[in-house]
């Protein structure tokens, strides 16, 4: 209507005049008009795209770490509840007597990392998700009515993909020990349990936080899933078999190896664990046995700028495709390394540094036929009333492996448990892939425990790195956690 | 208590503001001076937005000083439309006065929100460039000869830009302005208006190809030395107002396809070349990026945020973090107006701003003269392009070019050359001969 009114005057002004006195002003005018139309199609363009922010896109914008104005919008909107996936609340706002609120955490540690805390400063989802919980989808009505009756509004719920079950089963696994557990769905990227050691409780955190920070080398409040960084003993036979694979692809079925326990190449040497003799070995059985000798063998005839950019283009020394925090991974093996390095590296010890949220993402691209789907912790956001505000949909990231490679080294991870250091994952009600390792981490043989893989019952798929530190063999301890998250998983 | 106060009055605010545009648009239409009741409905809402106002800054923050303000603001708004009324009567445009007055109060209001000394500091530049400003249409209606002035327009422009320049690169850096103590002197402000005019007088007459090879030698010298000063918002307005003035003179379209290819060319070479224009397309293609957002993007990420924020109803005043704005008061004060007042005042002033460049075209296309024509549609061009680069930036519409919203933001030189760019319009309004306006009514009512 605005629009008539305003175009009126203009258009009948422009109608060609008859009167040949009046014809040059006309054309003039009717230039003028011309241009004035280009600028009311520039201004309705910008308001167009005003509008659309607003509507769309507003809510994802200030939902951002820089945004300084939570504080204020915590004064009108009651922080949103975070749920489990099946509607379990982790985290939400009670309001006292006196008015005060204050943020409970039904599971008390259990989520503690990837939750987070909302008091003396923020992490996990409380941070990540921080205004979309401070940001209410009531409807304006309600909301015009909460402001001027001066009630606070309701914000939003975040609904998230963490099964309550299964992150017990990896909470439990773990024990007392420290360490990490996370769990993906690879055909769509939810995550859906994630576990870090030594926790904390966020109910009483801020009573703990001076112990906590004050304390030395408590390290409670660092998500080792996510920005734990681990050497990544044998789970990175893994690479290098696939470089050997792609450098040899005809003949790496024939290889062979006879292994003696140890390897000796000019003053350097490897020892398989625990002095094992592993004997004739083919690619595959070395891996299933985890064969250093065979390994390093192995290992001494990769060209390692090769093998460097085939460690970057699987998400080492780059970002990963995660959106809260998380720390980058390293790799630094090049050509003209010492043969000591080139055969600590490729057996997973030297200066390799890995999350384990990299590595489960290893597992996922193997597991979905070489396709990496965007890893995701929040399933959708509903209004207080349960209706559904924001969806969030599996995205692909990216091709990571060819599907061939991916068959590939299924196969050798299906060898690693029917036959090698996995056979604990044995099991009737789904089938497991993976690789164990042991990393050593200091010269005193003290080693962390690894397991990456997944499992798959022919419904539905569950890919996993487990992290236990400072304990033994990735067989001994890692791997019956890893199948304690794989029973919780294909049993409900 | 405040808290309910402040809430009503934003819902206040949007309300009127919506009237106040729709008969924004309501009054440009057909016959001048037909629409009294619009006129004092307009009128109306700017007094009442003003007062809500400011009780609720004198509320939040109980400083005496904000009363003398609004008395002295009040009296301003009410000496300025009656003096305006009675002297040059019923040829005004009033839908013009109308605008600026709302725009200053709308300025006023947000200034004093944000800063109480830029605020007072802005009222008297105000105050006293609209004394200066009250004779400029008389002075339009008197003076014959003001076409013919081509190269005095001319000279002055780029001597002016000169000095800018030369003293830019002693500095060793993009100086726009040169300081006068209370007032810092910004010359390429002024320029734009010399600028049109002298295009305009120099087309009006004669469209021969000589002619125009004269003008883009001209206009070309004033948009370099504007390059060469690293005032690439002003460069860019200076260009689009030249190639749709030339088409409109001659027209012929093919200096629009001439323009679009020349301004393309140059904005890939001010791409190449330019440090500082490869930053603003940076921030301007994700302004949140990490690494980004603490630098480049930081201007453009915060007023997001508070335009975000405030989402349709607005924060409220002083329920918002305007002051986390950077530039608040200057390129991004709409950041701010949409932040507290909230996107449907924000998308009303825009409209407001679209129907004052109406507004402009409107008298320009009544005026039988081609001079005025040109100049007035010269100067609407600016007015509108100044109003798209500023909010566009501030919305991350198009990049972020730091321009001043006229009449809104703070600013000495933008608000005196806004004021003078009006009166020059209401000159022209006042200018135009009774015969043709009465043909002109004919006309428009068919």
């Amino acid at each position: 209507m605005m629009k008539n009114n305003l175009d009126n005057p203009l258009e009948q002004d422009a109608q060609p005049k008859q009167k040949p006195k009046t014809k040059k002003k006309k054309s003039i005018n009717r230039r003028i008009i011309n241009v004035t139309m280009a600028f009311t199609v520039l201004f309705f363009a910008m308001l167009a795209f005003l509008v659309h922010f607003e509507y769309t896109d507003a809510d994802e914008v200030i939902n951002n770490t820089y945004n300084k104005r939570q504080n204020i919008l915590a004064q009108s909107v009651v922080r949103g509840e975070i749920h489990a996936d099946n509607g379990e609340v982790l985290a939400s706002t009670i309001t006292n007597s006196d008015g005060s609120e204050s943020r409970t955490y039904p599971y008390g540690n259990l989520f503690s990392h990837v939750v987070g805390y909302a008091t003396n400063g923020k992490s996990g989802i409380e941070l990540f998700y921080n205004f979309k919980m401070l940001t209410s989808n009531s409807g304006l009505l309600e909301l015009v009515y909460d402001d001027l009756t001066g009630k606070k509004d309701i914000g939003d719920n975040i609904i998230t993909t963490l099964n309550v079950s299964v992150q017990k089963a990896a909470s439990n696994s773990i024990g007392n020990n420290d360490g990490a557990v996370i769990a993906i769905d690879p055909d769509t990227g939810k995550i859906i349990a994630m576990v870090s050691k030594p926790d904390f409780n966020p109910n009483s955190i801020e009573d703990d936080w001076d112990y906590i920070v004050n304390s030395e080398g408590n390290t409670c409040l660092l998500n080792r899933a996510t920005n734990g960084l681990y050497p990544p003993g044998s789970t990175f036979k893994t690479f290098t078999l696939l470089e050997y694979m792609h450098e040899n692809p005809e003949s790496y079925g024939n290889y062979s190896f006879a292994c003696s326990g140890s390897l000796t190449e000019g003053d350097s040497s490897i020892k398989c664990y625990n002095g094992n003799v592993h004997g004739a070995e083919s690619l595959m059985d070395s891996f299933a046995y985890s064969c250093n000798s065979s390994f390093a063998n192995i290992g001494l005839s990769l060209k390692l700028n090769n093998f460097n950019s085939l460690c970057s283009s699987l998400l080492f020394n780059s970002e990963l495709p995660y959106d809260m925090s998380y720390s980058k991974s390293s790799f630094s093996l090049k050509s003209g390394a010492s043969t000591f390095d080139t055969m600590q590296t490729v057996i997973g010890q030297g200066k390799t540094q890995v999350s384990p949220l990299h590595l489960s993402l290893i597992a996922c691209a193997i597991a979905n036929e070489g396709t990496l789907m965007k890893p995701y912790l929040v399933d959708h956001i509903e209004n207080h009333d349960g209706k559904n505000v924001k969806q969030y949909k599996p995205k692909t990231y990216k091709e990571l492996l060819s599907k061939k490679d991916a068959k590939e080294l299924s196969e050798y991870m299906r060898a690693v448990v029917s036959y090698g250091t996995g056979t604990k994952l044995i099991s009737d009600s789904y089938e497991a892939f993976g690789k164990t390792g042991t990393a050593q981490f200091d010269s005193s043989d003290n080693s962390h425990s690894l397991f990456m893989g997944y499992a798959d019952n022919g419904t539905k798929k569950l890919a996993i790195c487990v992290v236990m530190e400072d304990m033994a063999a990735g067989s001994t301890w890692a791997v019956p956690a890893a199948r304690n998250v794989f029973d919780a998983y294909f049993s409900y | 208590m405040t808290d309910l106060l402040t809430s009503m009055a934003k819902y206040a605010f949007i309300i009127l503001i919506v009237f106040y545009t729709y008969c924004s648009f309501i009054v440009l239409k057909g016959r001048k001076n037909r629409h009294s009741a619009a006129y004092h409905l307009q009128g109306l809402i700017m007094y009442t937005i003003h007062l809500t106002a400011f009780v609720l800054i004198y509320i939040n923050t109980k400083d005496i000083n904000i009363i003398m303000l609004y008395l002295a603001q009040v009296a301003y708004f009410l000496v300025t439309k009656a003096i305006f009324g009675i002297c040059y009567g019923k040829k005004l445009s009033r839908p013009l006065l109308s605008n600026m007055c709302m725009l200053l109060c709308i300025s006023f209001i947000t200034l004093t929100r944000l800063s109480y000394d830029n605020a007072l500091k802005q009222f008297v530049i105000v105050a006293v460039a609209t004394v200066m400003c009250f004779f400029i249409p008389i002075i339009i209606k008197i003076l014959k000869n003001l076409p013919y002035l081509t190269w005095l327009y001319c000279i002055a422009g780029i001597v002016m830009l000169g000095v800018v320049l030369v003293m830019g690169r002693l500095t060793y850096g993009a100086k726009l302005s040169i300081d006068l103590g209370f007032f810092t002197f910004q010359p390429s402000e002024f320029v734009k208006i010399l600028y049109v005019l002298f295009i305009a007088s120099l087309l009006h007459k004669n469209q021969e190809f000589k002619r125009i090879v004269i003008s883009a030698i001209f206009a070309g010298m004033h948009v370099i030395i504007l390059v060469f000063s690293h005032d690439l918002g002003s460069a860019l307005i200076f260009f689009i107002v030249y190639v749709f003035m030339i088409y409109v003179a001659t027209g012929q379209a093919r200096w629009l396809a001439a323009g679009a290819a020349g301004g393309s060319l140059a904005s890939i070479i001010a791409y190449k070349l330019f440090a500082h224009v490869r930053v603003r397309v940076l921030a301007y293609k994700n302004p949140f990026q990490l690494g980004v957002i603490d630098d480049e993007g930081y201007q453009v990420a915060q007023s997001l945020f508070a335009i975000g924020t405030g989402s349709w109803l607005g924060m409220g005043l002083y329920k918002g973090l305007p002051e986390s704005v950077p530039i608040v008061t200057k390129d991004l004060v709409f950041s701010a107006i949409a932040e507290e007042f909230g996107g449907f005042f924000a998308i009303s002033l825009i409209l407001i701003c679209f129907s004052t460049f109406l507004t402009f075209i409107k008298v320009a296309m009544g005026h039988p003269s081609m001079f005025y024509k040109l100049t007035g549609l010269g100067l609407g061009m600016t007015y509108a392009i100044q109003t798209v680069l500023t909010i566009g930036g501030a919305i991350n519409f198009i990049p972020f070019t730091g321009v001043t919203l006229p009449l809104v933001s703070y600013g000495g030189s933008s608000i005196l050359c806004t004021l003078i760019t009006f009166a020059i319009i209401q000159g022209i309004s006042i200018s135009i001969p009774d015969d043709i306006e009465d043909k002109e009514v004919d006309d428009d009512e068919e």
